[in-house]
């Protein structure tokens, strides 16, 4: 076997992850057929019902909101070498403490003050959750994916003692807080917009998508910009040099780790404090993993998890139209999407390189040929 | 029991057991084998010797199968052969005692020796067939192994033992040795000579590589030197000796006269007393390591490479913590209790150079301008803000690609794309604009060409007259003459002796290189 | 006393229940990781192997049809996860995620294509399962006190995949340490470049064991829609993958100490279930949400090395590069 010449940087950046998107969706569209329906009117049924029905650009915004967060939550780790699988835990236990502090300030305090705790809240307790695992790859070398598995069903398990008991809603038998003071709801687009004369379709999309942009551009200065992004990025690639340059290595997977999952923990101020005004089990719905499929695709930089953000918004929005659609196919069918995205971006991103770059470097070469 | 021989009994009509043609071999751009050719008579011992990165290890390796040679032939008892897997080699009865153990650590000794020729489906035959063998081996050579023994709870010599038992059990009769006694203590070679003599007297050839030239006296039948990747002499090993040999090793051209006026020396800046270090697993890596380093010299470190350089070089840039003994760096007490950080030894006034810029020196995957600054993040070449100022790191950057002729001239390329020489150039930029008071320099020039090393040399001796002390650790003999002031010589993490520059020869420095004390090797 | 001893043997009973899956993914996930292959996708093996016993029993009224499919479809995820880790040398975390999503996703949308019944199967009748097996003389002997009723709940009475289970851990120990290709296997990984430079293929060693790793996930998925459970229902797996592989983990990756630790694991599910709401003396209401979330707590202190040392298969999810 020739070795492959190296791929050219576009095709590296854009050209591979399209062709492993394609590759995803090629065989999801295969499935479908098997099941008997078309792919094609499958796919126009989901693009419709993510931008074209008057609230499901705020639909899709929404879970867009949540991907974000959770996909940059596995991107900084990424980015010092890190795999938090974590996510799902962190974020469930960012809703307890958003919603710990919209149950005890929430009837006493304005929302101005209100609110701030209770992001602040959500974040701190996802970081908390993130740093037992942190702290045991740092000092002992505990395999962080391992860990933050286990995590995420002490997490789960914690939650259902909770919410079934503790913090459950007296009288009621289902496993929920009582829902918040109004003074602890995150406003709403369509109302804020509302009060401005501005009529636009309800959507559950609120305030917590600007806080998930303004995470977008923070990720890209703490990454780029600071120091401690340098000493994270130095981490990341080459740990003994690291060393040798006097970075304090375990330090910084610790605070990385923290960072990741305060990331993870904000995505409850989306469900928590936008939508659900209570703490329900298992709000988090798998948003944690595909948190990873985000950061996969979206490589690991801000407008790559945006736009990857996006996508799964839209397919999350446009998957749900399918049970309405469709006989056949339902919204499940956008997790079998995802597990190709991952499986194609992820585990085979580099299937397509070698024919690809031989692809590429014989058309390069027959141009040279052509001008000589 | 006689070693069976794999190829049955058929008569050999071929002197030779293993000749090859015209090997050549690239890894990317580096030609590590070019148009080797070499025969091995039968039932000899023959040596290659050659320094660290010659190709030594590269060549044995396609002999073996692990690597594919991209031209060139490969006869065995006259007859070409392919051999495209070990397991092509090992059917070719050709055994090979790699640098690093291909042992399973938490295995038992059995295990390890079944390991590929189990017999049956089941172990239990296989077992009872080993252990028989094994008596045999030891009846007939001596070499005794607990079988059930972890291999992990056994010294470095029994280890290669056992992979020596794995190589010949089942009828190896090539068998190829790769830096075997690099780990060995002296009785523990004394003992592996005597296995090997006794396998050649049953008609096994060896092939043994080595960089030490006591070895290659000791034992061989013949001898060939190999640099960069070529051949340059073949010997019968009784008609050469090791000043010849030293000399073929070392001895290329000695390209460059570097301009320097006498050392003025100021104050003691590097004091060791004592030093010592054990690896993990108890192997002394340092032992008594004393010596001071004054302002205004070069002291260059002479030795074969894996001597205890590398670990001499990490303690001193606080990297490695040492056992016993104490030093005193710049007036600050270092010893085991009180150890130092790297990022605190460079606030002290240390720079370093590490020997491998692409494992330390370099973060292969930042751009040059942010390589330019590494360990160096938190002073103000990054600004004083609360960002790191992109400007200031931008023109520092430009600055040092200017000042040191980095080319391209590209601050924001990733270092992994500048060639080896222009990669060391950043390093060493970085570490002398910080204007060390001392200053680790481990193989400056390696992997570097002509051109820039004499830059880098020039460079280094300008930051001597400027009154740095500098530690220089090189395997370039020449390198070493060159620049040094006063010239350490290093053998097993010893100290052999430190010469002024002005009693130094390359062929004494060789001989201290082997262990040979400095009287003696006068 | 006697009805403490019959709840204790019944929650005994229910531990062996409950912890066939777990051995048999254990041991799975044993082989997998001995490999050198990291297995988080024990959780979809099992998932779709459960989904496909149901369906294939269901339509075709044979069990053991649904559990030869079961294995095959399970032996199709792990060829995927192969093909993955050691073909494209891909990061075997992100494969065993991918597949895990991906079984979650197609068991329900095939199952609401084929049946219309929101992700279930229908309800298998007692031909197209496994049924308990009744050992002769339980009658006889259960006219003897202690000895009958443990010979009646115990030894009797198991279905026949729990005694496929109990027998696949001696199995798994002999294949390990007593036969050829399990030398290879553990030399596989700890040391790769031993066993390629004794002349043995990597690859297909690692594709061997994620193979045998498929075809026990395959039959732990059968036990679930077609002996314990009549028939499939969404995410039935609830992640007892997750749980083998913790065993794996807490067995320090040997076959005694992983069945024992998935019997333990077992127990505390079983005794969970019977304690629920159930005030003890002293404690209060008994912590059933803190029994379910040991095993997982006892993984981390032990991989933090409170516990001994789990020192995992040396090279462990490093592709092999020669």
């Amino acid at each position: 076997m020739k070795s492959a010449p190296p791929l050219p940087y576009w095709a590296d950046v854009i050209l591979l992850p399209v062709i492993n998107l394609l590759a995803a969706l090629l065989v999801c569209g295969v499935i479908i057929a098997m099941l008997g329906e078309n792919p094609f009117s499958a796919l126009s049924v989901m693009i419709k019902g993510a931008f074209v029905y008057p609230s499901s650009l705020g639909y899709t915004l929404y879970y867009t909101t949540n991907f974000i967060f959770t996909g940059l939550a596995v991107a900084i780790a990424f980015h010092a070498m890190m795999f938090n699988i974590g996510g799902e835990g962190q974020a469930y236990l960012g809703g307890l403490g958003a919603g710990l502090a919209a149950l005890w300030l929430g009837a006493d305090f304005s929302p101005l003050i209100v609110l701030p705790v209770a992001v602040i809240a959500s974040a701190l307790f996802g970081a908390a959750w993130a740093f037992v695992p942190g702290y045991l790859q740092a000092k002992r070398g505990s395999h962080i994916v391992i860990t933050t598995i286990m995590f995420n069903f002490i997490a789960s398990s914690l939650m259902v003692w909770l919410l079934a008991g503790p913090l459950i809603q007296k009288g009621q038998q289902s496993p929920q807080t009582p829902t918040f003071d109004a003074n602890a709801f995150l406003p709403k687009f369509s109302e804020l917009l509302a009060s401005v004369s501005i009529d636009v379709a309800r959507s559950p999309l609120n305030l917590s998508f600007v806080l998930a942009l303004a995470a977008l551009v923070f990720f890209w200065v703490l990454v780029w910009k600071t120091r401690f992004g340098y000493e994270l990025r130095a981490v990341g690639h080459n740990q003994q040099a690291a060393h040798y340059a006097g970075i304090n290595v375990p330090r910084v997977i610790i605070i990385t780790m923290l960072i990741s999952g305060a990331f993870a923990g904000l995505m409850a101020t989306n469900e928590i404090l936008g939508v659900q005004h209570k703490v329900l089990l298992n709000f988090t719905s798998g948003y944690g993993f595909t948190g990873i499929a985000v950061a996969l695709m979206g490589r690991n930089h801000p407008v790559g998890i945006f736009l990857a953000s996006l996508l799964f918004g839209a397919l999350f929005q446009g998957g749900a139209e399918l049970d309405f659609e469709f006989d056949s196919i339902t919204r499940e069918m956008v997790l079998v999407i995802q597990g190709m995205i991952i499986l194609f971006s992820g585990a085979l991103a580099y299937m397509f390189n070698r024919p690809l770059s031989h692809f590429l470097a014989s058309i390069l070469n027959r141009k040279q040929a052509v001008n000589e | 029991m006689a070693i069976k021989t794999g190829k049955g009994d058929v008569e050999t009509t071929s002197p030779f057991a293993i000749e090859l043609q015209n090997v050549c071999k690239s890894f990317g751009r580096v030609q590590a084998n070019r148009n080797i050719s070499l025969a091995v008579e039968n039932a000899a011992i023959h040596g290659i010797v050659g320094e660290n990165g010659a190709g030594k290890s590269t060549l044995m390796n396609i002999l073996f199968g692990l690597h594919s040679a991209d031209s060139g032939s490969i006869l065995i008892d006259g007859k070409p052969v392919e051999i495209r897997s070990s397991a092509d080699a090992i059917s070719l009865g050709i055994g090979m005692v790699h640098q690093h153990f291909m042992l399973v650590p938490n295995f038992t000794v059995l295990e390890n020796i079944m390991l590929g020729r189990e017999g049956d489906m089941l172990l239990k035959d296989g077992i009872a067939s080993t252990m028989r063998e094994l008596e045999e081996l030891e009846t007939e050579y001596g070499m005794q192994v607990n079988p059930h023994a972890k291999v992990e709870d056994l010294p470095v010599g029994t280890r290669q033992r056992i992979e020596i038992i794995k190589a010949i059990r089942g009828g190896a009769r090539i068998l190829i040795l790769d830096e075997p006694t690099g780990v060995l203590t002296p009785q523990e070679t004394d003992s592996l000579f005597a296995i090997l003599r006794a396998l050649r007297a049953r008609g096994v050839t060896i092939i043994l590589i080595t960089h030490k030239l006591a070895e290659i006296m000791a034992i061989t039948d013949s001898v060939s030197i190999i640099r960069d990747g070529k051949i340059v002499g073949s010997r019968e090993t009784s008609k050469t000796n090791s000043g010849e040999l030293a000399e073929l090793m070392v001895g290329r051209e000695v390209l460059l006269r570097v301009e320097k006026n006498a050392a003025s020396t100021g104050e003691t800046r590097l004091s060791v007393n004592g030093l010592g270090l054990s690896s993990n697993d108890g192997q002394p890596l340092l032992t008594e390591i004393t010596f001071d380093l004054r302002a205004g010299e070069i002291l260059g470190v002479a030795g074969v490479a894996g001597n205890g350089q590398s670990e001499l070089m990490e303690v001193f840039a606080g990297m490695r913590t040492f056992d016993t003994g104490q030093m005193e760096i710049l007036g600050d007490q270092i010893d085991s209790k009180h150890p130092k950080h790297p990022d605190s030894m460079r606030k002290t006034g240390l720079g370093h150079i590490p020997e491998d810029r692409h494992q330390h020196g370099l973060v292969l995957n930042f751009e040059a301008s942010e390589n330019l600054v590494f360990g160096f993040h938190h002073t103000e070449l990054t600004g004083n803000g609360l960002l790191m100022d992109q400007k200031s790191i931008r023109s520092h950057a430009e600055t040092m690609i200017e000042r040191f002729d980095v080319r391209p001239a590209n601050p924001d390329l990733p270092a992994k794309n500048f060639s080896g020489g222009n990669q060391q150039k950043l390093v060493i930029a970085r570490e002398m604009n910080a204007e060390p008071k001392v200053l680790i320099v481990g193989q400056p020039t390696r992997g570097v060409d002509i051109g820039a090393i004499e830059f880098i040399h020039k460079q280094l001796v300008a930051l001597r007259d400027k009154g740095c002390a500098i530690l220089l650790v090189s395997v370039e003999l020449d390198e070493i003459l060159a620049l040094s002031d006063r010239i350490m010589v290093m053998n097993e993490g010893r100290i052999v002796g430190v010469l002024d520059s002005a009693d130094a020869t390359e062929r004494r420095i060789g001989l201290m290189m082997a262990g040979i004390a400095k009287e003696e090797a006068a | 006393m006697n009805d403490f001893m019959l709840q204790f043997l019944l929650t005994i009973d229910a531990t062996f229940r409950v912890a066939t899956p777990l051995i048999l993914c254990a041991m799975a996930g044993m082989f997998s990781e001995r490999s050198g292959i990291i297995d988080i996708s024990l959780e979809g093996k099992l998932l779709a192997g459960a989904f496909v016993a149901a369906t294939v029993a269901t339509t075709t009224g044979s069990a053991w049809l649904g559990i030869l499919c079961a294995i095959l479809a399970s032996v199709g995820f792990a060829l995927v996860h192969g093909f993955a880790c050691i073909t494209h040398r891909g990061n075997q975390v992100v494969s065993g995620l991918a597949i895990n999503i991906l079984a979650s996703g197609l068991t329900v949308t095939i199952a609401i294509a084929l049946f219309h019944q929101g992700g279930q199967t229908p309800p298998l009748g007692r031909s197209e399962r496994f049924t308990p097996l009744e050992w002769p003389l339980v009658e006889t002997l259960n006219q003897i006190p202690a000895v009958g009723s443990i010979y009646r709940e115990l030894i009797s009475g198991h279905n026949l995949i729990t005694y496929i289970a109990l027998l696949a851990v001696p199995v798994s120990a002999f294949i390990f340490y007593r036969t050829r290709f399990g030398l290879r296997l553990r030399a596989v990984g700890e040391l790769p470049q031993a066993v390629d430079s004794a002349g043995v293929s990597v690859a297909w060693l690692r594709y061997r064991a994620v193979i045998i790793a498929g075809i026990l996930c395959g039959i732990a998925g059968a036990y679930l829609s077609t002996a314990q459970g009549a028939g499939f229902v969404r995410e039935m797996s609830a992640g007892k993958g997750y749980i083998a592989l913790a065993a794996v983990i807490f067995g320090k990756w040997r076959p005694y100490p992983a069945f024992f630790a998935c019997l333990l694991f077992g127990f505390l599910e079983a005794s969970s279930a019977r304690l629920q709401g159930v005030e003890i003396p002293l404690i209060g209401e008994a912590p059933t949400q803190l029994m379910l979330a040991l095993p997982y707590i006892m993984v981390v202190v032990l991989l933090a090395g409170f516990i001994g040392k789990a020192n995992p298969p040396a090279a462990i999810g490093q592709p092999y590069v020669k």
